[in-house]
């Protein structure tokens, strides 16, 4: 019988295999955020490139695009480890399914939700927001992508096993983003406003708290069901 | 010459942060897109004459 | 006259004439881009309404052309690929599109670094930026497919028809940019709506376009040799040529 293992030892040994198998295929990474750019960029082209617009909508228009380009990027979260037989030996293995699925999600973030909150500046520049806008814009990113990627891993653990895993996945989750999106997007248009954003920023928090806490548990028990229907 | 002085060149009339800001970054652009090719070029080489090696001793 | 035409689609072949060729086009677009800079930087006379930041034309023109040239001779090669399956030809689209995506971006950096003491932004959504920044999504639809698909046949099949259906897209896009453009723009950024430049400002930019032209085919021979020798390691002139170079 294999000796227990701390939490510690199973987060890093999920942590660095998950991080390994994503920079083997990482042309595929940068898919999410190609989108991200061309979603943002369908906005002045389909409504108006008027700064007066761009101004107002940029921060909600990026955030949306950040919304999709994540959502686009849930369905491999679980997929390729389904398809192999190692997602149902993780399910199965002694290790708490709490600490797997954290180690996922992180590496979920890293590789999709950092990389837009990186890009963001120069979406915010493309849309004429202020650089405290664009400042601001970065930092609700980086409160809320945690959250988005957190509250998606139980969408694509609900749907693992299904054939018609893509558009399902954003039916169940967009509807738990959009209180996200509310705050996020909303922080920026409130500071244009001139109204104090820390409420905002200080929700924000809350969320990602919120998420941390219970999302794995969502997910973890979602990937049981799926690996018992299977 | 355009530029009466040294000083003057490197300002650029006020200019000067983005045209070196152009310069610099065609100049980096191009020196990688040069430099890479190269250093795959020695990689692939090397990676093969070990291919061949190992497939000859494994004869 | 058909001989020669399949002889040109040997890697092989390839290979070697391009061996001889690259040391004249390294050296010219080292000689040609000097040359530009210099001239574009120091001796050409500052704008008349732009002052010195006009100097970016220098390099943001050569970009732009080149980013367009490219997409055009990946379609040539794809329509070759496509119609008598040279090989060769899916080498070049290959060792071409990161090339070709390199220079859109590098056109669309000086535009909007350009566009900042010009115009007071550092980016504007008018026709030329906006279809150049769409034609940067094309380039990173060609090289996304080409990773995704495994297959090196049905990659490089794939990517062609890619190829051809943004070409004839080009037009298309060019037309409705343009048409949208003239909706929303009551302020003119004319970007290059210039008077006709005299002498000593368009002469360096013609040095500068053949420099990077040089540049671009010198780079183009570099990585399609390197992917000549990644697809080619089987045949036995590549195992030669790797045993040779590797005991220099």
């Amino acid at each position: 019988m294999s000796m227990p293992r701390s939490l510690s030892t199973v987060f890093m040994a999920i942590l660095r295999r998950d991080l390994l198998l994503a920079f083997r295929r990482r042309h595929d990474l940068a898919n999410p955020l190609v989108f991200f750019v061309i979603a943002v960029s369908l906005f002045p082209l389909g409504v108006s490139p008027e700064k007066s617009f761009l101004a107002e909508a940029g921060a909600g228009i990026v955030w949306v695009a950040a919304l999709l380009a994540t959502l686009l990027s849930l369905d491999g979260l679980f997929r390729s480890d389904f398809e192999d037989g190692s997602l149902e030996q993780l399910v199965l293995s002694p290790s708490p399914l709490y600490v797997i699925v954290l180690a996922k999600i992180l590496v979920h973030w890293l590789v999709t939700g950092l990389p837009l909150i990186l890009l963001s500046p120069v979406l915010g520049l493309m849309m004429y927001l202020s650089s405290d806008q664009i400042v601001l814009l970065a930092l609700t990113l980086l409160l809320g992508t945690p959250v988005l990627s957190l509250v998606g891993a139980i969408g694509a653990a609900l749907t693992v096993g299904l054939r018609v895993g893509g558009v399902l996945i954003s039916l169940l989750v967009l509807p738990l983003y959009i209180p996200v999106l509310i705050f996020g997007a909303g922080t920026v248009n409130a500071a244009a406003s001139g109204l104090s954003v820390a409420g905002y920023l200080a929700l924000l928090g809350a969320f990602f708290m919120l998420a941390l806490v219970l999302a794995p548990l969502a997910t973890a028990a979602a990937l049981r069901i799926s690996m018992t229907n299977s | 010459m355009s530029f009466n002085s040294v000083a003057e060149f490197f300002a650029m009339g006020g200019h000067g942060l983005y045209v070196w800001l152009c310069y610099g970054v065609t100049l980096l652009a191009l020196v990688l897109s040069f430099v890479l090719p190269g250093m795959r070029r020695r990689q692939l080489i090397r990676e093969q004459a070990q291919r061949l090696r190992r497939e000859e001793a494994g004869l | 006259m058909k001989v020669w035409f399949y002889r040109l689609g040997s890697p092989k072949w390839f290979y070697e004439i391009s061996e001889r060729w690259l040391p004249w086009l390294a050296w010219s677009s080292l000689l040609l881009i000097a040359v530009g800079t210099v001239w574009g930087l120091l001796f050409a006379p500052a704008d008349y309404q732009q002052g010195n930041s006009f100097r970016i034309m220098y390099i943001h023109v050569p970009a732009a052309f080149l980013a367009q040239s490219c997409y055009m001779m990946m379609a040539v090669a794809a329509v070759i690929s496509l119609v008598w399956k040279m090989k060769l030809c899916d080498l070049v689209i290959v060792a071409a599109a990161p090339l070709g995506a390199a220079f859109t971006f590098l056109a669309l950096f000086t535009g909007a670094v350009w566009g900042k003491p010009t115009w007071g932004t550092w980016w504007v959504w008018d026709a030329r930026l906006t279809a150049m920044l769409i034609l940067l999504f094309l380039y990173f639809g060609v090289i996304a497919l080409q990773h995704a698909i495994q297959d090196k046949v049905a990659s490089a099949r794939a990517t062609a028809v890619l190829i051809l259906v943004g070409v004839v897209n080009i037009p298309i896009i060019k037309y409705s940019v343009d048409w949208w453009n003239t909706l929303h723009q009551p302020a003119s950024f004319k970007l290059t709506e210039k008077p006709a430049m005299p002498a000593e400002m368009w002469l360096p930019l013609l040095v500068m376009v053949l420099g990077f032209y040089c540049f671009f085919a010198a780079v183009l021979f570099m990585r399609t040799r390197n992917e000549i020798l990644d697809r080619e390691r089987r045949t036995q002139w590549v195992r030669e040529l790797v045993k040779k170079v590797s005991s220099r």
